[in-house]
C-alpha cells in the first residue's frame, strides 16, 4: 500500500520533469553562469599564466627582475598572434586605464626583438612598465575571482593599498541610480495601490455582471503588446501630444508652455504605473471578494465611523492582498527595462538600463552581472522582510 | 399599548428597490420596552429588509421608523445604539475574541480597564469566561455565536437585533441557544425583534410573531393565539400542521356556521363575518381530531386509513376526508400500536370550535400552485 503510494507520487513528480529541466535549461543555469561572471573572470589569468606566476612572489612596490620581462614579451607576443590581445588589453585597461595603449604598443614593438637586457627594451617600448602600477594592474587583472565588479557595482574601488574606499565623487553611479529605482519603484507601487484599492473594492463589490466587465478592462492590457502600450503612451504624452493639445485647447496652459510629460521621470512613472497596474489589482480583488460587506455593517452597527471601520476592520483584512500587490508591483518596476527605456530619456533611466547598457555596449557582462547581482540581492531581502511583516504563506495572489 | 410605550415603531412603512416591486409594504409594527418580537417568514417575505431598515443599512421608501418615539430616518446606523447579531455572526476574524468585544468600547472611547472590566461581564454572561485571547476560527460553532451577542450587548444597548442567528448550528444547539438567548433577554431586559423562518424557533422564544407574507404582515400575536386562533389561511398553514377543508359556507348562526364541503357538512367556528354563499378555508389541527368511538364531536366522517406512521408517542395517519386526499390525525399513543391498521375504515371526529373557518385566500392557493 505504501509502496503503491510512493511510486504514484513519484510518476507524478516524474511528470513535472519536462518543466524542471526548461527551467533550469533556460533560467537557473544561464542566471547562475552570469552571477558566476560578476566574480569570476578567468580571461587574463589563463591567457598570461607565466607572467603571473612569476609575479607572485614580486613585493608589488619595486620593477620586477630581468625574466619577469622576458616573460611578459614572450607572452605578449603569443597573445598578439593569436589575436587575444585585445580582448586581454581591454580587461587590463579596466583595472587601470592607459594599460590597453601600453600593452598593445609594448607587443607590436617587440614582435620580433630579441634585446640583451628585456627589462630595458620593454621600457623603451613604453615607459609605464619602468612602474609598479603597471605591474600592480596585470596581477589585478590576474585575479581569477575578483570582487571589483561588486565594488565598482557598489561605487567602491580597491586603492593601490588593496583597501576598499569610496569612488571619487564624478565616478559615483550605481548607488545613485540603484537608489532612484528603489524611490521610483516605492512610487510607482504607492501610485498603484491608491489607484489600485479603490477599484479592486468596486470590482468585488459590484454585481456580477459588472464586476466581469470591470475585471475584463483590467485585463485588457495584458492583451495588448508592451510596445503597443507603450508607444501609445508617446502618442498621449509627448509635446506635440494629446494631452498637450487637449491643456492648450482648454486653456491651462499656454501654447509655449507645453508641459514635458515624456522622455523623462515622469513619462517612466506614468508608463510604469499603467503597465503594472494590473498586478495590483488583482491580487487585491482576490482578497476582498472573500470579506463579506456584513463585516462593515457590523463595525458601524458598532458604532464605528466609516474611517474607524475602514481602518481598523476593512484594511487589516485586505493587508495580505495589499502587500502581494505591493511585493509585486514592487519587484516588477525595480527591474523593468523596456518602459523606461522607450519612454524615459536621459534623466528616466533606470538600473535595468544600466545592466542593458553594459551588456550591450560597454560590453562589460562582469559589472553588469554584479548590477543584476546588487538587484538580486534587493529583491530577495524585500521578500524577507515581506515575510517577517506579512507571512509569505498569507500571500494572496488572483 | 400607546405610542409612548413602544420601543420600537414601524408607521407605513414601504420598501422597494428597483421602484416596481415591493419588498415591504404599508407595514405597521410596534414593540414594547423590553418585548422579544420575532419577525417570521418565508425567504423573501420581508423581515430581514425590516430589520435592515430598523438598522439603518436600508432606508424605507414610504413611511416612517421610530425608536423611543423619535424618528430615526436621518440617523445613520452607528448612532442608533443597536445591537446586532449577524447571520453568519460577521466575527472580525483578524481580531481576539477580546479585541472583537472592546471594539464598540474602544470606538466610543472607553478607557482600556474599563474595556477589560466590560469584557469580562460581558463573556460571564454568555458562559465563556476566560475566553479573551482565542480567536474566532479557534471557536465552535456554538462559542461564536454567543460571541457575537456578547459583542452586540457589551456596549449596553436597550434594543438588540439578530438576524436568524442559529440558522448555521446544528438542532441540538440550536435549541441550547434559544434557551440561552431568552435568558440573557430576561436578565438584561433588552428589547430584542428577532429574524428567523422557523416557525418553531419563533413559537420557542418569542413574546409576539408577527408572521410575514410577501411583504406584508398576515398577523401579530403570541405564539399561543398564532397556532390557536390563525387569522388567515397563511398563518394557519405556517405555523404548525392544519388540515385545510375548502367549502361554502351554508349558514351562519352567533358561535358556529355550516360549511358544505366535498365529503358532507362541517360545522365550524367562523372568524370572519362570513355570508351564506361566501368561499372558505376550514382548518383543522392534526391532534384535534380523535377516533369517533372515544369522544363526543360535532363532526363525525367515516374514511379509510390510507396510510399511518407509528411515532412513538403518537400515531400518525392519513385519510381522504372530505375532498382533502392527505388529511392527518395524530393519534395519542393511549390506545396501543395495532389499534388502527392501514386500510382500516375508522370514524373521526372533531369539535367546532377546533375548526376554523378561514376566508378563502386565492393569493395564497396560487402561491401555492406556483410552488407546486
Amino acid at each position: 500500500m505504501a509502496r503503491a503510494l510512493r511510486s504514484a507520487r513519484v510518476r507524478a513528480a516524474l511528470l513535472t520533469l519536462p518543466l524542471v529541466a526548461f527551467i533550469g535549461a533556460t533560467f537557473v543555469a544561464p542566471l547562475g553562469a552570469m552571477l558566476i561572471r560578476g566574480v569570476h573572470q578567468p580571461l587574463v589569468a589563463d591567457s598570461m599564466p607565466r607572467t603571473l606566476a612569476r609575479l607572485e612572489g614580486w613585493d608589488g612596490r619595486s620593477v620586477p627582475d630581468e625574466a619577469t620581462f622576458r616573460t611578459l614579451a614572450s607572452e605578449l607576443r603569443s597573445l598578439r598572434e593569436r589575436r587575444v590581445l585585445g580582448a586581454v588589453a581591454a580587461r587590463v585597461n579596466r583595472v587601470e586605464s592607459g594599460m590597453r595603449g601600453a600593452l598593445v604598443r609594448t607587443a607590436r614593438k617587440l614582435r620580433r626583438a630579441s634585446p640583451a637586457s628585456w627589462r630595458e627594451a620593454t621600457i623603451a617600448a613604453d615607459p609605464a612598465w619602468g612602474e609598479a602600477r603597471a605591474w600592480r594592474a596585470i596581477r589585478r587583472a590576474g585575479e581569477r575571482y575578483t570582487a571589483r565588479h561588486y565594488l565598482n557595482a557598489l561605487d567602491l574601488r580597491r586603492d593601490a593599498a588593496g583597501a576598499v574606499s569610496a569612488q571619487p565623487p564624478e565616478r559615483r553611479i550605481y548607488l545613485s541610480l540603484l537608489g532612484r529605482t528603489l524611490a521610483v519603484a516605492a512610487a510607482i507601487t504607492a501610485i498603484c495601490l491608491v489607484l489600485g484599492y479603490p477599484l479592486a473594492h468596486l470590482i468585488a463589490n459590484a454585481r456580477p455582471a459588472t464586476s466581469n466587465l470591470l475585471l475584463l478592462l483590467v485585463l485588457v492590457p495584458f492583451w495588448t503588446s508592451l510596445l503597443v502600450r507603450t508607444t501609445s503612451w508617446i502618442v498621449l504624452l509627448q509635446n506635440q501630444g494629446v494631452v498637450n493639445d487637449l491643456l492648450v485647447a482648454v486653456g491651462l496652459i499656454d501654447e509655449e508652455e507645453r508641459v514635458a510629460l515624456i522622455y523623462n521621470m515622469t513619462g517612466t512613472l506614468i508608463a510604469m504605473t499603467h503597465v503594472l497596474l494590473p498586478f495590483m489589482i488583482l491580487p487585491l480583488y482576490a482578497v476582498m471578494r472573500t470579506i463579506p460587506p456584513q463585516y462593515l455593517r457590523a463595525a458601524a452597527s458598532l458604532g464605528a465611523t466609516w474611517r474607524q471601520a475602514f481602518v481598523r476592520v476593512y484594511w487589516p483584512q485586505t493587508l495580505p492582498g495589499a502587500a502581494a500587490g505591493a511585493l509585486l508591483v514592487f519587484i516588477l518596476a525595480i527591474g523593468y527595462y523596456i518602459t523606461p527605456a522607450l519612454v524615459g530619456g536621459r534623466t528616466g533611466q533606470l538600473i535595468s538600463n544600466m545592466i542593458a547598457y553594459h551588456m550591450q555596449e560597454s560590453l562589460n557582462w562582469g559589472l553588469a552581472a554584479a548590477l543584476g547581482g546588487v538587484l538580486l540581492v534587493c529583491v530577495a531581502a524585500l521578500y524577507l522582510v515581506y515575510d517577517r511583516l506579512v507571512g509569505i504563506e498569507r500571500m494572496r495572489l488572483a | 399599548m400607546g405610542t409612548a410605550q413602544s420601543h420600537v415603531e414601524f408607521r407605513g412603512v414601504g420598501k422597494t428597490y428597483d421602484g416596481r416591486t415591493m419588498v415591504v409594504r404599508d407595514l405597521d409594527l410596534r414593540a414594547r420596552r423590553g418585548e422579544f418580537l420575532t419577525l417570521l417568514g418565508p425567504s423573501g417575505s420581508g423581515k430581514t429588509t425590516c430589520l435592515m431598515m430598523l438598522a439603518g443599512f436600508e432606508t424605507p421608501t414610504e413611511g416612517e421608523i421610530r425608536i423611543a418615539g423619535r424618528p430615526v430616518h436621518d440617523v445613520p446606523p452607528r448612532k442608533r445604539g443597536i445591537g446586532m447579531v449577524f447571520q453568519n455572526y460577521a466575527l472580525f476574524p483578524h481580531m481576539t475574541v477580546g479585541r472583537n468585544l472592546s471594539f464598540p468600547l474602544e470606538v466610543r472611547g472607553m478607557d482600556a480597564a474599563r474595556r477589560a472590566e466590560c469584557v469580562r461581564r460581558v463573556l460571564a454572561l454568555v458562559r465563556l469566561d476566560g475566553f479573551e485571547a482565542r480567536r474566532p476560527d479557534e471557536l465552535s460553532g456554538g462559542q461564536q455565536q454567543r460571541v457575537a451577542i456578547a459583542r452586540a450587548l457589551v456596549f449596553e444597548p436597550d434594543l438588540v437585533l439578530m438576524d436568524e442567528p442559529l440558522g448555521a448550528l446544528d438542532r441540538r444547539l440550536r435549541e441550547e441557544m434559544q434557551f440561552e438567548i431568552r435568558r440573557i433577554q430576561r436578565e438584561l431586559g433588552v428589547t430584542v425583534v428577532y429574524v428567523t423562518h422557523d416557525q418553531q424557533e419563533a413559537m420557542a422564544m418569542s413574546d409576539r410573531v408577527a408572521v410575514f407574507h410577501r411583504g406584508r404582515i398576515e398577523q401579530v400575536a403570541s405564539p399561543e393565539t398564532l397556532y390557536e386562533e390563525p387569522e388567515g389561511e397563511f398563518v394557519a398553514r405556517f405555523i404548525g400542521d392544519n388540515n385545510l377543508l375548502r367549502g361554502r359556507i351554508v349558514s351562519v348562526g352567533p358561535d358556529t356556521c355550516e360549511v358544505e364541503t366535498p365529503g358532507g357538512t362541517v360545522r365550524a367556528f367562523p372568524v370572519h363575518r362570513h355570508r351564506p354563499g361566501d368561499r372558505t378555508v376550514l382548518a383543522i389541527r392534526p391532534e384535534r381530531v380523535g377516533l369517533a368511538r372515544t369522544g363526543v364531536y360535532s363532526n363525525i366522517f367515516e374514511a379509510d386509513v390510507e396510510d399511518i406512521a407509528f411515532l412513538g408517542d403518537h400515531l400518525r395517519l392519513r385519510l381522504d376526508l372530505c375532498g382533502n386526499p392527505a388529511f392527518i390525525v395524530k393519534i395519542p399513543n393511549t390506545v396501543g400500536h395495532g389499534a388502527v391498521l392501514r386500510g382500516d375504515r375508522i370514524r373521526v371526529g372533531w369539535g367546532a370550535v377546533d375548526c376554523r373557518a378561514l376566508p378563502d385566500d386565492e393569493g395564497a392557493r396560487a402561491v401555492e400552485a406556483v410552488a407546486a
